[in-house]
């Protein structure tokens, strides 16, 4: 017990994370309602970019645009860029084409979820089975 | 990274996660969800992530949620759980 | 089925948590992620792009096949909500117009109509619909700006935060304003369905195009210092040039996608009247 606490310290982030995505998870497999499901589904996206951007977080680094004087030319930056004085730009650049194309499929989803409630008037998963299985 | 504020909003992220999956109105399930994009963007500024901030910020914010509150709008608000 | 949801995430989740103890050390610059690929970037970026933003850097040139297909996907999103919700047929349905130096309602049963050129009346919503002035002129307002905002945001993303995705989304939002402070219909007289269609297809066109330029031009696919014999610069600039074409091809395609997804949702594929 005594080390445990320690270790959560240190790593409270990729705990919370994971709450998040299991939390979007649970409302993904328990919830009956077809827009509390979408919801869950856009969380557990949200939770896994979080973890992706973190992975490029580094401590005393500053964002990812390098400084340049304001006559520099290209290439001719007067100074030499320290790495460790950027933050690794590469999983923002993965994140950021997902964060747009999670908003695409919300809206693919959303066209579904309207469809259905067009065709059952409920969007009650039970009730829509219970309909299905009348007929 | 200040990590005080980091936990207030990793709290505040976690709470309204909660709130949107279990609020019995697809109205303010919508409106909650908005509310967590915008901690979220929060979440990623203070990591100098500032390009994925700006877009959860314009797209997680504001294009979802009104997709939201339109399907809602043309469905129905009522929900069991 | 709660029960069993519980069980699958206490599962899943606690075995994540065990795997938590093999991660690096939170914000370590040493950590794996860190050490391969993005020191290239960090160092070589600015001379090989001129290009100070990295992220638009590593988006638009160096994965920018990654970009395009994004693109695409998001182009293909668009129209997959245009065939699950779009209904052409019209059927005969009731109307609701207002008097406008009066403000007096009336409501027209079974498809019959008013000219729509007529200056006394004007069509409202069957939901209440207020006269709202103070919304409709603020909004008037501040799209212009809101569009210009976007229009800073698309040019000025080699310099800082921004670049097609955001300023896409951003055009296209102030569209949306339009259409839910007047109505659907204003936003549809100002930008037509096929214009929306149009201008998805131009955006996805215009990131595949440059890349074919380079192709055509002698070098590998979307190359863009390949461009440097077309614009007339030293290739250096010329990639940096490439970005911004390709950028503001994004930007088209995402604009016109989310107005799209837009009217088609609001509207449940009618495009009478929406939120």
């Amino acid at each position: 017990m005594s080390d445990l606490i320690p270790f959560i310290v240190a790593k409270y982030n990729y705990w919370i994370y994971i709450t998040l995505m299991m939390i979007g998870l649970y409302a993904m497999i328990a919830k009956n309602n077809l827009v509390k499901k979408i919801v869950g589904m856009n969380i557990f996206q949200t939770a896994i970019i979080l973890f992706y951007v973190s992975i490029g977080a580094k401590k005393g680094a500053t964002i990812p645009i390098i400084e340049h004087a304001h006559g520099d030319a290209h290439g001719a930056v007067s100074h030499t860029i320290e790495i460790a004085h950027y933050i690794n730009p590469l999983p923002h650049v993965l994140m950021l084409t997902a964060i747009v194309v999670s908003v695409a499929t919300l809206g693919v989803a959303l066209a579904l979820a309207i469809k259905v409630y067009n065709r059952h008037k409920t969007l009650e998963e039970d009730e829509i089975i219970d309909q299905i299985k009348g007929i | 990274m200040i990590w005080q504020l980091d936990l207030a909003i990793l709290t505040l992220v976690v709470v309204c996660a909660i709130a949107a999956i279990s609020v019995k109105d697809l109205l303010g399930s919508a409106i909650l969800f908005g509310a967590y994009s915008f901690m979220m963007c929060l979440l990623w500024a203070i990591m100098g992530a500032v390009d994925v901030a700006f877009t959860e910020a314009s797209v997680g914010a504001g294009v979802s949620t009104v997709f939201f509150v339109a399907a809602v709008f043309r469905s129905t608000r009522r929900t069991k759980d | 089925m709660r029960m069993i949801a519980l069980i699958i995430i206490v599962l899943s989740g606690g075995l994540l948590l065990y795997a938590t103890q093999d991660f690096p050390q939170w914000a370590d610059p040493a950590s794996p992620a860190s050490l391969h690929l993005s020191p290239h970037y960090i160092q070589k970026s600015m001379e090989e792009t001129s290009v100070p933003n990295l992220v638009t850097a590593v988006l638009a040139d160096y994965r920018g096949f990654d970009t395009m297909f994004e693109t695409t996907v998001i182009f293909c999103a668009g129209v997959a909500c245009f065939m699950l919700l779009r209904i052409s047929r019209q059927t005969p349905e009731d109307r609701y117009y207002r008097h406008i130096s009066t403000g007096v309602t009336i409501h027209i049963k079974d498809g019959g109509k008013i000219p729509d050129k007529s200056k006394e009346f004007e069509r409202i919503d069957t939901m209440w619909t207020p006269f709202d002035l103070v919304i409709k002129t603020v909004c008037r307002f501040l799209i212009p700006f809101i569009q210009l905002f976007a229009l800073y945001v698309i040019a000025h993303g080699h310099h800082s935060p921004g670049g097609g995705f955001q300023g896409g989304v951003i055009l296209g939002a102030s569209i949306i304003l339009l259409a839910i402070s007047h109505n659907l219909r204003t936003a549809t007289k100002r930008m037509n369905e096929k214009l929306i269609g149009l201008l998805c297809v131009t955006g996805v066109f215009i990131y595949a195009g440059t890349g074919a330029l380079c192709l055509l031009i002698g070098l590998n696919f979307l190359d863009y210092s390949a461009l440097a014999s077309v614009l007339f610069l030293d290739p250096v600039s010329a990639r940096s040039f490439g970005i911004l074409i390709v950028e503001i091809g994004v930007g088209i395609a995402v604009m016109a996608t989310m107005i799209w997804i837009y009217n088609n949702v609001s509207s449940a594929g009618k495009y009478d009247e929406g939120l």
